[in-house]
């Protein structure tokens, strides 16, 4: 079976275009190098902290009952050697992951826990109030710590990988020939065919283009877009103009499948989260699968490109209950994910027709 | 209009819904006059297969008269008479142009949840789960065709439907499940389960040359069928006998050159190995239950082929990857090509080279297709095979 598309996903700061475009040259992801540094130093050592402390309360739990002051009974034990499993879980967590703030809230989470099952402790006629006042001290103590580790940590994460955008990679081979893909793509007029989220791009007279797209909450987004690049049947780049609302640029390469398999069209998007007034609504445009989205666009592409037009399901056109239910019974409720493009309202499906 | 629709795990009803209507320029809307009941179905219908939803009209073997036809369709007209393949292939893209209709990139429209599942996404089906399309199915009075300058067989007056309309998916699933098995002179065919898809394998693998073909079932009356109608040369009840050694026996103790699977997730079979896939199958932490395939893997001679035309869904346990790598074995398997066979097979009904309806034991009315499902399901009455007939 042909290749049918491949897609990756990435939120990330400044790297070029160019470097992207290699990476999937190269086959590789988008993988972020982690710079060592005075936060995650001190994670680890919380971490390790978390290892030895809840080692000891899995092997030990008598010693860590009686430093707490509670009376080593068997549910006692039993307890201290399940917060010990936890214990450990975050320690490893810590150590391995690449997010340690994460694991290091969850930290602060079991913090919490071991506060409430110590001042149970305190209130039971039978417990040792000194001891068991101490351990809280030093608990109080640790949580302080690892709140403003975590937070230390957080920071530093954003500080590495601005997450100020979204950068999707996708790419599908379409079974006609390079001149013919390139062509249509290059008609920027076609995208809203095949692009779920587009609603039209109109061609102005002083050469640039206007896009319309839907966004969430039905919030439509409007912008001006210039083609930066345009080598034909090679590739298109385009860049949103000053003052749009989500600053975006985008590029598509077009090449010869091995073989005389058609053309592999490989698209790079790039969605400017910080720069613009609507840039964090876009994201949830994407949902959380950006990537799935840029290959559904492409699917569709290559179907209006190889059989004429969109296909619909009647599960695409109408959701739930009966699939072969007609527009007027089930007008609303269209699967965000499913394959068929919204239509405009009071449109037909002509409308969506695309001429070979 | 009347329709057969899918409402929980083993629970089908025929409910009053609307009319299919055109969608896209190339569709074609069927009055049905005939669809059937595949034992693929009784997966749906026993809740082995996700994204089925309520509502859900089932249905991918069917054949009727076209009475509409979008404005992209001109090998069609209304009045026609046409068997519609299960499969919905578009006859542009790579794949259809290779003849691998099945795996058609542009008929499923939610390819991604397809892809999600299984890597990459095969064509859409009628009736067949919204991971599969979400096409609405032909056990109905009507049925949306899409890419129907692709797919329908138009059929000549002289022939019934009940001849024709297996042509829609067993008749060519069991040929491509023989096809797959390189027949050469001489060679000893096993067929793992005798339902209607098996009944068309062995006819096949007949048809192609095979000399012998051994019957593997644990219904009397389905072997009978298999010896009688179908062609086969011996038959094993495998809660008789050992399914292994009797292969052995009736091979000289080579094992059979073939071995088709015709039996897919739902499998059979008795001791310990079957009672631990149906617990895990239970437990859903195995979503197919493997057995009739394990046997053919295990029985194939030194160097044979397997073909698997059973449906399977997910994932298996405890596959003998040893046997297939130390004994050199091929494993064949797809969902049919439909396209491809329907006029070679058209051609071998009209010259009376078989009748496939000889698998037909009951033939309901539409509105009654939950009590069609129910007697195939419990091989109620010796039952093989249901049409419905919808007009």
């Amino acid at each position: 079976m042909q290749t049918q598309g491949m897609s990756e996903t990435s939120v990330e700061g400044g790297s070029s275009m160019d470097s992207a475009m290699d990476r999937i040259e190269n086959g590789h992801g988008a993988g972020l190098a982690q710079r060592q540094n005075r936060a995650v130093r001190r994670a680890r050592t919380l971490g390790w902290f978390s290892l030895a402390l809840g080692a000891t309360e899995l092997l030990a739990p008598y010693v860590i009952a009686k430093i707490s002051g509670a009376r080593p009974r068997r549910q006692t034990l039993t307890a201290l050697r399940l917060l010990g499993l936890r214990e450990m879980a975050s320690g490893v967590g810590i150590l391995s992951n690449r997010r340690p703030d994460l694991w290091l809230y969850g930290r602060v989470a079991g913090d919490a826990m071991d506060l409430a099952l110590l001042g149970k402790t305190l209130i039971s006629p039978r417990s040792e109030q000194t001891r068991t006042l101490a351990s809280i001290a030093s608990v109080l103590g640790l949580t302080a710590l690892d709140v403003a580790s975590a937070i230390e940590c957080t920071r530093e994460q954003r500080g590495m990988a601005e997450p100020e955008g979204i950068h999707v990679l996708s790419a599908i081979t379409v079974n006609r020939p390079r001149e013919e893909v390139y062509r249509f793509w290059r008609d920027l007029e076609n995208l809203p065919t095949f692009m779920a989220h587009l609603e039209s791009v109109t061609t102005l007279p002083n050469g640039r283009s206007k896009w319309v797209a839907r966004g969430p909450l039905g919030i439509w987004v409007e912008w001006e877009a210039e083609v930066v690049a345009d080598q034909p049947n090679e590739n298109i780049a385009w860049r949103s103009c000053e003052g749009a609302d989500v600053p975006n640029q985008g590029s598509v390469r077009f090449l010869d499948a091995p073989g005389g398999r058609g053309t592999e069209v490989r698209v790079e998007l790039r969605y400017d989260l910080m720069g613009g007034a609507l840039g964090a609504g876009v994201a949830k445009l994407f949902g959380a699968e950006p990537g799935q989205e840029i290959a559904g666009d492409l699917r569709r592409f290559k179907q209006v490109i190889e059989t004429g037009e969109v296909l619909h399901s009647d599960a695409s056109v109408h959701r739930h209950r009966h699939p072969a239910r007609t527009d007027e019974s089930s007008a609303r409720g269209r699967s965000r994910a499913g394959a068929s493009r919204p239509r405009r309202r009071g449109s037909s499906n002509k409308g969506k027709q695309v001429a070979r | 209009m009347k329709a057969n629709c899918w409402i929980k795990k083993k629970s089908v009803e025929v409910q009053d819904v609307p009319e299919p209507k055109i969608l896209n320029a190339r569709d074609a809307i069927i009055r049905v006059t005939t669809t059937a009941i595949c034992g693929s179905d009784l997966h749906l219908y026993n809740g082995f297969v996700p994204t089925m939803e309520r509502g859900d009209i089932l249905g991918h073997e069917f054949m009727g008269e076209v009475v509409e036809v979008g404005p992209g369709v001109t090998n069609l007209q209304v009045g026609d008479r046409v068997v519609v393949p299960f499969p919905i292939a578009c006859g542009s893209c790579l794949a259809c142009q290779d003849g691998n209709f099945s795996l058609c990139e542009n008929s499923n429209p939610n390819a991604w949840m397809a892809s999600a599942m299984w890597g990459h996404s095969p064509c859409g089906i009628f009736g067949y789960s919204h991971m599969l399309g979400g096409f609405a199915g032909g056990q109905a009075e009507y049925a949306r065709v899409p890419f129907a300058d692709v797919g329908p067989l138009k059929i000549p007056s002289g022939l019934t439907d009940e001849q024709v309309i297996f042509l829609s998916d067993i008749f060519p699933t069991g040929y491509m499940g023989a096809e797959m098995c390189n027949i050469k002179q001489g060679d000893v065919i096993a067929v793992w389960g005798a339902g209607p898809v098996g009944q068309f394998a062995i006819a096949s693998a007949r048809m192609l040359g095979a000399e012998r073909v051994i019957a593997i079932d644990r219904f009397p009356y389905r072997l009978r069928m298999a010896t009688e109608r179908a062609g086969a040369t011996e038959t094993i009840n495998y809660e008789q006998d050992d399914v292994q050694e009797m292969l052995n026996a009736l091979t000289g103790g080579r094992g059979p050159d073939a071995c088709i699977d015709a039996v897919g997730l739902e499998a059979h079979g008795h001791g310990p190995m079957f009672a631990y896939d149906r617990a895990k199958q239970a437990l859903m932490l195995q979503p197919d239950r493997p057995t009739a395939l394990r046997q053919a893997i295990q029985a194939c001679k030194n160097g044979g082929i397997v073909s698997i035309i059973g449906v399977y869904g997910g994932f298996i346990d405890k596959f003998p990857m040893g046997a297939v790598v130390n004994r050199s074995l091929t494993i064949r398997a797809g969902q049919c090509h439909v396209h491809r066979y329907l006029r070679p097979l058209l051609q071998r009904i009209e010259t009376g080279q078989i009748d496939p309806s000889f698998v037909i034991t009951h033939r309901l009315p539409l509105s009654e297709a939950a009590r069609g499902f129910e007697m195939f399901m419990n091989k109620v009455d010796e039952c093989e095979k249901v049409v419905l007939k919808a007009a």
